[in-house]
């Protein structure tokens, strides 16, 4: 990327090191204590319709061994550039993707639509990232699991209304399935597949 | 910036390290790896270990993974068979403070990090609490099928058979089953799980603690997690239900008769002493009974060290 391309790129992290360390963490408690939200105070940067908790996460966890697949809203040239700058990382389909950042949920595809991995790599799956516009005020469903001292409940607006449907039959794949991480302005939750859920 | 971080930053300047040795893009390659562990508790996630200044043996593993989540506020403890002053632990306790800069404790409670070997520690874990462990031999079916990628279709199929088989030729040999270390454990009940060399008297530690549990393997290139709440189940027999050890002694410095008890040899003469494993647990308690009798005289013991058995795992 020549210097003038770059020119009117945003900045990433205020301190790459201690940002990115401090936004894993809070992941990290999010993938532990599934259903409850973190904030991730590093998270300072937003970049065309994607919230600063968005980019923080592609910022703590994308790079050029990362593909990743952009939805309609997200697939800008701020963001690809971005992106591009900052994490090194390429685009690519969705089912070859190891992170998906969904703009606009109402018309993401159905979760068997992106990399599931297999029973020998399970890992080898989709880790989507999906913005919400908050975290409660939609349909309630209640989650049990790992990272869940009995049962917590949930209600994610603006989901497609296949969205529980799809992500049991995900859970019904375990091991193999996708990973979710939603993120609404700074803040992140997570559902790793071994989540079921009850609508 | 805080405070704590600007002295991390000279401090990294000034030794010529990265924050926490690893650099970033190898860290971020662990705290991926870290996630997909989270996602299916137990699975074991291939890792591309890095070289770590320590040797295989001293736990790499678990070094990368704590130079992969530890930032500047951050409390570390490191123990090695419950002992903050073992050789292993506090070689490990100097390379993090002079690669972070962080600050270290021997308090349980008040660790946000610990890295540990061969023990759960005594004092209950809370949230987000972060336990490592330190896995010299991550797969529980190894005894049993030593090639690897047999070993890896039998995780990916579910076919544990195998360890049932040999659980039970163990108690038809010695009438009960022998394993006391690395006590296979099923968790989530999904993966068939190795929980290091920990002493089964810790496998019930594992199950449903609020705090994050996650296992590294350097030179097996391996991590696995169990997240807080997860169900974790020590394999046994309706005959032969799982127990843990119990010692008729209870420990000759605290009185303790809930902990696990190491056995030490006081003189050449074969004189013996029961004391706790977890170092913290035993002066914590021998504290607060020093406190509550009021009585201030400094003639307990101390803690007898154990440095001589302690050395790297095999
Ligand atoms: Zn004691």
């Amino acid at each position: 990327m020549s210097a003038m391309e770059t020119a009117g790129i945003e900045p990433g992290f205020r301190d790459p090191v201690f940002d990115s360390q401090h936004t894993f963490r809070c992941i990290l408690d999010a993938f532990g204590y599934v259903g409850r939200a973190q904030v991730l105070s590093r998270a300072n940067t937003r970049i065309g319709p994607l919230d600063p908790a968005t980019i923080a996460v592609c910022l703590t966890l994308t790079d050029f061994e990362t593909p990743i697949w952009l939805d309609p809203v997200a697939d800008s040239k701020p963001v690809r550039d971005f992106l591009a700058f900052h994490c090194g990382v390429t685009v690519t389909s969705a089912e070859a993707s190891s992170f998906a950042i969904v703009g606009n949920p109402a018309s993401m595809p159905r979760l068997d639509q992106f990399a599931l991995g297999t029973d020998l790599e399970p890992q080898c799956s989709t880790t989507l990232v999906i913005q919400v516009p908050a975290f409660d005020g939609g349909p309630l469903v209640r989650l049990r699991g790992p990272g869940i001292q009995s049962d917590i409940s949930l209600a994610i607006p603006s989901l497609p209304s296949w969205f529980w449907e799809d992500w049991q039959a995900n859970h019904e794949l375990y091991p193999i399935g996708v990973d979710v991480l939603f993120t609404c302005g700074s803040s992140v939750l997570a559902l790793p597949r071994s989540v079921s859920v009850e609508v | 910036m805080t405070a704590n971080q600007e002295g991390a930053a000279r401090g990294g300047r000034r030794s010529a390290y990265n924050f926490a040795y690893l650099d970033e893009q190898s860290k971020r390659m662990i705290r991926r790896c870290i996630l997909k562990a989270m996602a299916v508790p137990g699975f074991q996630v291939p890792f591309g270990s890095r070289e770590m200044p320590l040797a295989y043996g001293w736990g790499t593993g678990g070094i990368q993974l704590t130079a992969s989540i530890i930032g500047p506020d951050d409390r570390l403890k490191v123990i090695d068979q419950g002992a903050d002053d073992a050789t292993n632990a506090v070689s490990i306790r100097r390379f993090f403070k002079k690669v972070t800069g962080v600050e270290t404790t021997e308090q349980t409670s008040a660790a946000t990090i610990i890295q540990t070997r061969h023990r759960v520690p005594e004092t209950a874990l809370e949230e987000r609490q972060i336990l490592i462990y330190q896995v010299p031999s991550p797969e529980p079916l190894k005894r049993l099928e030593p090639r690897e990628a047999e070993t890896r279709k039998m995780h990916a199929y579910g076919e544990y058979g195998l360890m049932s088989v040999q659980l039970y030729e163990d108690i038809s040999r010695f009438g009960h089953i022998a394993t006391t270390n690395s006590y296979p454990v099923m968790t989530n009940e999904r993966y068939l799980m190795s929980p290091s060399p920990i002493p089964k008297f810790d496998n019930p530690k594992l199950g449903k603690n609020p705090a994050i549990q996650l296992f590294g393997a350097g030179r097996e290139k391996r991590i696995y997690a169990v997240p807080p709440y997860t169900q974790v189940r020590s394999l046994d027999f309706d005959d032969h239900p799982f127990k843990v050890q119990r010692w008729t002694q209870s420990c000759s410095l605290c009185g303790a008769t809930e902990s696990y008890l190491d056995e030490i040899l006081m003189d050449d003469k074969g004189q013996r002493m029961f004391v706790c494993s977890d170092t913290d647990y035993c002066a914590t308690r021998k504290e607060s009974q020093q406190a509550s009798s009021n009585d201030g005289t400094s003639g307990s013991p101390a803690h007898p060290s154990r440095e001589a058995e302690k050395g790297p795992n095999s």
